[in-house]
């Protein structure tokens, strides 16, 4: 739930950011669409109350989707939908079940998007991010072990989709002028992860 | 920048309520979800067609909701795809009895969200087919990009996939035809300046005062290069040139044109660059079928013209001339 609200809260402190970006190389309203959809999902949160880390989920997920638009609607809808499935009905999880439930949501991006690594998208940081996660994970670390480097990981696989040309998405029609910007869809996986992290270590 | 407008926010929401407000004898407006649909559906034993995309276009895709034409339009927030849910609405509004054909310009998202909502429909039993409307020459159809965008191609296929489904036509026949639209449409277009998301509060791009940009999309993204203005008649032959050089026009063709306006040019301009595009087809040979001149799928506030090339065969010209009654779009009734 607090990972939730720390999203919410990263995405509208920076939706003019994202904007911007966004606005570089696509059409300007990918702040202004996670920003909306993160506060319909914590009103969905706060109204219904959800028992489980699946439920909750699960609600968000249904949230975003039908409040995102656009490609970002389906693709972040898709992440929090694949952990609801991922998290079942369990009370409570796991360092490694949640590692689990990123994995599934990752699969799910890539299914949906037909993204790879180097197309200048989300998944340029979801991928390392998560591989890099399962790795330490499965050497006995924990998440608040890992968090410092998941959160420096993830904003290094940010930056580095700024040379990149974009494949994927309105960016890609702009060809080689998408090359020197940002990637918006990678910015807001940065924060992601970063609320996601900031939520752990907060205990 | 000013515009005529409340809060932002609440943009699409009271353009559908003025929209219901002037129109109540051609469409209903339905809200959370939001989509606007035919006054009289379901028609029974028509093929629903249902079309949708971000706001900010119209009249596309609100206006063309009637008769001949979309049973439902889904309107996303500005130039964002409408989500899975707006679609799954209208389908068990508007559906007949003779199926779903979703009309679904090229965009990631809009596939995306349209997918979701075919699924979502056929869990229900009925039967949806769709068509991808990929029109732009602007781009590079290719592995690397995610292909072409969808824009004035949409407003000939809508036309033409209404008159088709008005006749009753079954479903596969319905979608042969706007596939065929789709198959023989080309279209390019240019911007002079920027537009504004309501919602953003700044324009989309820069643009210099003695530049243009040339292959432009419809959702103020920038577009395939920038370069010094020119007299008109120079920027519509650069803009020809690319149609036919993508779908290239023999002596004795017959073509549908759209000459479009962004939303902040004025009809003198563009009469002026239909000047020059009948003069390029009038050169070759090709007969003029149909001409429509104006404001039909637009980029808010953005100064520009789109060309829209559609070539015609016997069915299509029927269909194209069959009649037609929604608030952008009147002929024949």
């Amino acid at each position: 739930m607090r990972v939730i609200r720390t999203f919410a809260k990263y995405l509208e402190e920076n939706r003019d950011y994202l904007t911007r970006l966004d606005a570089a190389i696509g059409d300007g309203d990918h702040g202004i669409n996670m920003d909306r959809g993160a506060k319909t999902a914590l009103n969905k949160l706060e109204s219904t109350d959800p028992k489980t880390p699946g439920e909750l989920m699960r609600i968000v997920g249904m949230a975003l989707l039908s409040s995102v638009g656009g490609a970002a609607g389906p693709l972040y809808g898709t992440v929090f939908m694949k952990m609801s499935m991922a998290f079942g009905t369990k009370p409570e999880l796991s360092d490694a079940e949640l590692v689990q439930g990123l994995k599934q949501a990752l699969a799910g991006i890539k299914g949906l998007g037909k993204a790879e690594i180097g197309d200048k998208t989300m998944v340029d940081v979801w991928e390392p991010v998560v591989e890099f996660m399962e790795e330490e994970i499965n050497k006995g670390k924990t998440l608040a072990d890992i968090c410092g480097d998941v959160v420096s990981l993830a904003e290094e696989r940010m930056r580095a989709t700024i040379p990149m040309q974009a494949k994927k998405g309105r960016a890609s029609y702009l060809g080689e002028r998408s090359i020197g910007h940002q990637d918006p869809g990678a910015t807001s996986s940065y924060y992601f992860f970063k609320s996601l992290c900031e939520s752990l270590e907060g205990g | 920048m000013k515009k005529l407008i409340n809060d932002p926010e609440n943009v699409v929401k009271e353009m559908l309520e003025g929209m219901a407000a002037a129109h109540p004898d051609l469409v209903k407006v339905h809200f959370e979800p939001n989509f606007i649909y035919r006054a009289d559906a379901p028609v029974k034993d028509k093929v629903a067609l249902i079309s949708g995309g971000g706001s900010g276009h119209e009249p596309l895709h609100g206006g063309y909701v009637g008769k001949g034409m979309l049973d439902a339009a889904c309107p996303g927030n500005v130039f964002t795809s409408p989500t899975p849910d707006q679609m799954y609405e209208a389908g068990k509004v508007v559906e007949g009895g003779a199926g779903i054909l979703l009309i679904v310009k090229n965009y990631t998202g809009d596939v995306m969200n349209f997918d979701m909502a075919a699924e979502l429909l056929r869990a229900e039993g009925y039967k949806v087919e769709s068509v991808v409307i990929a029109d732009d020459v602007a781009v590079e159809q290719s592995l690397y990009s995610a292909g072409r965008r969808g824009v004035g191609g949409t407003v000939f296929a809508e036309k033409i996939g209404g008159a088709a489904a008005e006749k009753g036509w079954p479903l596969e026949e319905v979608k042969r035809v706007v596939q065929k639209v789709a198959d023989n449409v080309r279209s390019i277009g240019i911007a002079l300046t920027p537009c504004t998301v309501p919602a953003a509060g700044k324009p989309t791009f820069e643009l210099g005062e003695d530049e243009f940009e040339f292959g432009i999309g419809i959702h103020g993204e920038p577009g395939r290069k920038r370069l010094k203005m020119k007299p008109v008649d120079e920027i519509v032959q650069m803009m020809m040139d690319a149609i036919l050089q993508d779908m290239p026009l023999e002596k004795g063709d017959e073509a549908a044109l759209l000459v479009n306006g962004m939303g902040g040019t004025p009809l003198m301009e563009l009469y002026i660059v239909n000047r020059k595009v009948s003069q390029i087809l009038d050169g070759i040979g090709v007969r003029r079928y149909r001409t429509l001149v104006g404001n039909y799928i637009t980029s808010l506030e953005m100064q520009g013209a789109s060309i829209t090339v559609l070539k015609l065969d016997d069915e299509l010209k029927e269909l194209l001339d069959a009649p037609v009654h929604t608030p952008a779009l009147r002929w024949g009734l």
